[in-house]
């Protein structure tokens, strides 16, 4: 006889938990981020490198997810990376941000250098 | 009825998404299967028709002393030779009738028993333990279960009407309006109008097999479900091939021919 026949919620979890990627630092909000992607070009590989503030951080197990902001070429763009996603070959936290808040999304109405500055929460 | 080459009946445990092998991230829904147990065999001779019947989620062990109660009651009448209705037992849930239907395959006593038409019946004997590895990665499986209840629902919800303007008088928002021509002075059958929707059964056709997981009980197939989570659900291989999903083309499963447990 079966001890009991309650659902295993764990199933989920366990699943994610097999692909998480070990090396993923830890960093939050107003963090600045240098993101490694792999490119596929044709047959060839290379890394593609995006680097940009932490405006918004979703927190989950395999779907952990980040958006950063970057401005490139006085254009706003705005990425959102699956943080454990095996297309990224590595993530480095090349910035420490000290913020009051969790999502940013203020910088989009923010224009200049001076303006866009976050302050240091210690060296990386 | 169509045929089905093997089935499995579990429980929706949620939905998530995984990487694929070319780094693509894809919804799936994990379900927990099985142990399933081949309750009884429907036979020609005997019964008019060909099937397996399935038994899935035994009795709990809080339900264990009644089971016993029963087994007892079981072994006494079979010595006694005494038939007709049990006045003693206290059990509620599982009846004895249940439980020696159980008895006779040798298999647990079982909450949901179901009945399949399966191509090949005789690879099914009563008594034969089914696991979520009866499935392998890659193939495209049938799922049914109990859709989420919406109770009584208007015709926007339940049939998509698009209804009409919230404001500047509209005075026609979410009605069903016209039921139909005035000079049959009646509503055809089948009219579309507000009533009960979901809790029905509801069939989703060939989801693929992403894993199969017999030590954890595990099914992860690509896509949705239907059915709240810790709902029933019932995933069969049918006999025939079946169209892919958006693309038009024809599965056929031909390393099945052949495929052994």
């Amino acid at each position: 006889m079966k001890k009991s026949n309650k659902l295993n919620h764990g199933l989920i979890r366990a699943l994610e938990a097999e692909q998480v990627q070990p090396d993923r630092p830890r960093f939050r909000t107003g963090d600045s981020l240098r993101v490694h992607l792999k490119v596929k070009e044709g047959n060839r590989e290379r890394i593609q490198l995006y680097e940009g503030v932490v405006i918004r951080h979703q927190k989950g197990l395999l779907n952990e997810r980040v958006t950063v902001r970057r401005v490139s070429n006085g254009v706003g763009v705005e990425r959102i990376f699956l943080v454990h996603s095996p297309k990224i070959e590595k993530i480095e936290v090349i910035r420490l941000g000290k913020v009051r808040r969790a999502r940013l999304y203020y910088l989009r109405k923010r224009i200049g250098a001076r303006a866009t500055r976050i302050k240091e929460r210690g060296r990386v | 009825m169509a045929m089905i080459r093997k089935m499995i009946m579990g429980r929706k445990v949620g939905m998530t998404q995984i990487f694929s092998d070319d780094g693509k991230a894809i919804p799936v829904t994990v379900l927990e299967v099985g142990p399933c147990y081949v309750v009884q065999r429907r036979t020609m001779a005997r019964d008019g028709y060909e099937a397996v019947q399935l038994g899935y989620l035994p009795y709990e062990e809080r339900d264990q002393k009644r089971v016993q109660e029963l087994r007892r009651v079981h072994e006494q009448r079979r010595k006694t030779g005494e038939r007709g209705a049990v006045k003693e037992t206290a059990h509620r849930r599982l009846t004895l009738a249940e439980y020696g239907h159980c008895a006779a395959a040798n298999v647990p006593p079982l909450r949901h028993l179901k009945e399949f038409r399966v191509a090949a019946p005789d690879d099914f004997p009563a008594g034969m333990e089914i696991r979520a590895d009866i499935f392998t990665a890659g193939e495209k499986v049938d799922v049914s279960g109990t859709s989420k209840g919406r109770g009584f629902a208007g015709v926007v919800k339940r049939y998509g009407f698009r209804g009409g303007r919230a404001t500047h008088g509209s005075m026609f928002h979410r009605k069903p309006a016209s039921a139909g021509a005035t000079d049959a002075a009646r509503v055809f059958k089948n009219a579309r109008r507000p009533g009960h929707m979901g809790a029905e059964k509801v069939t989703v056709k060939g989801l693929t097999v992403v894993r199969a997981d017999a030590e954890r009980q595990m099914l992860v197939l690509k896509g949705a479900v239907p059915g709240p989570v810790g709902g029933l659900v019932v995933v069969t291989l049918p006999a025939q091939a079946v169209v892919e999903r958006g693309k038009g083309k024809l599965v056929t499963f031909t390393a099945l021919e052949n495929f052994t447990w």
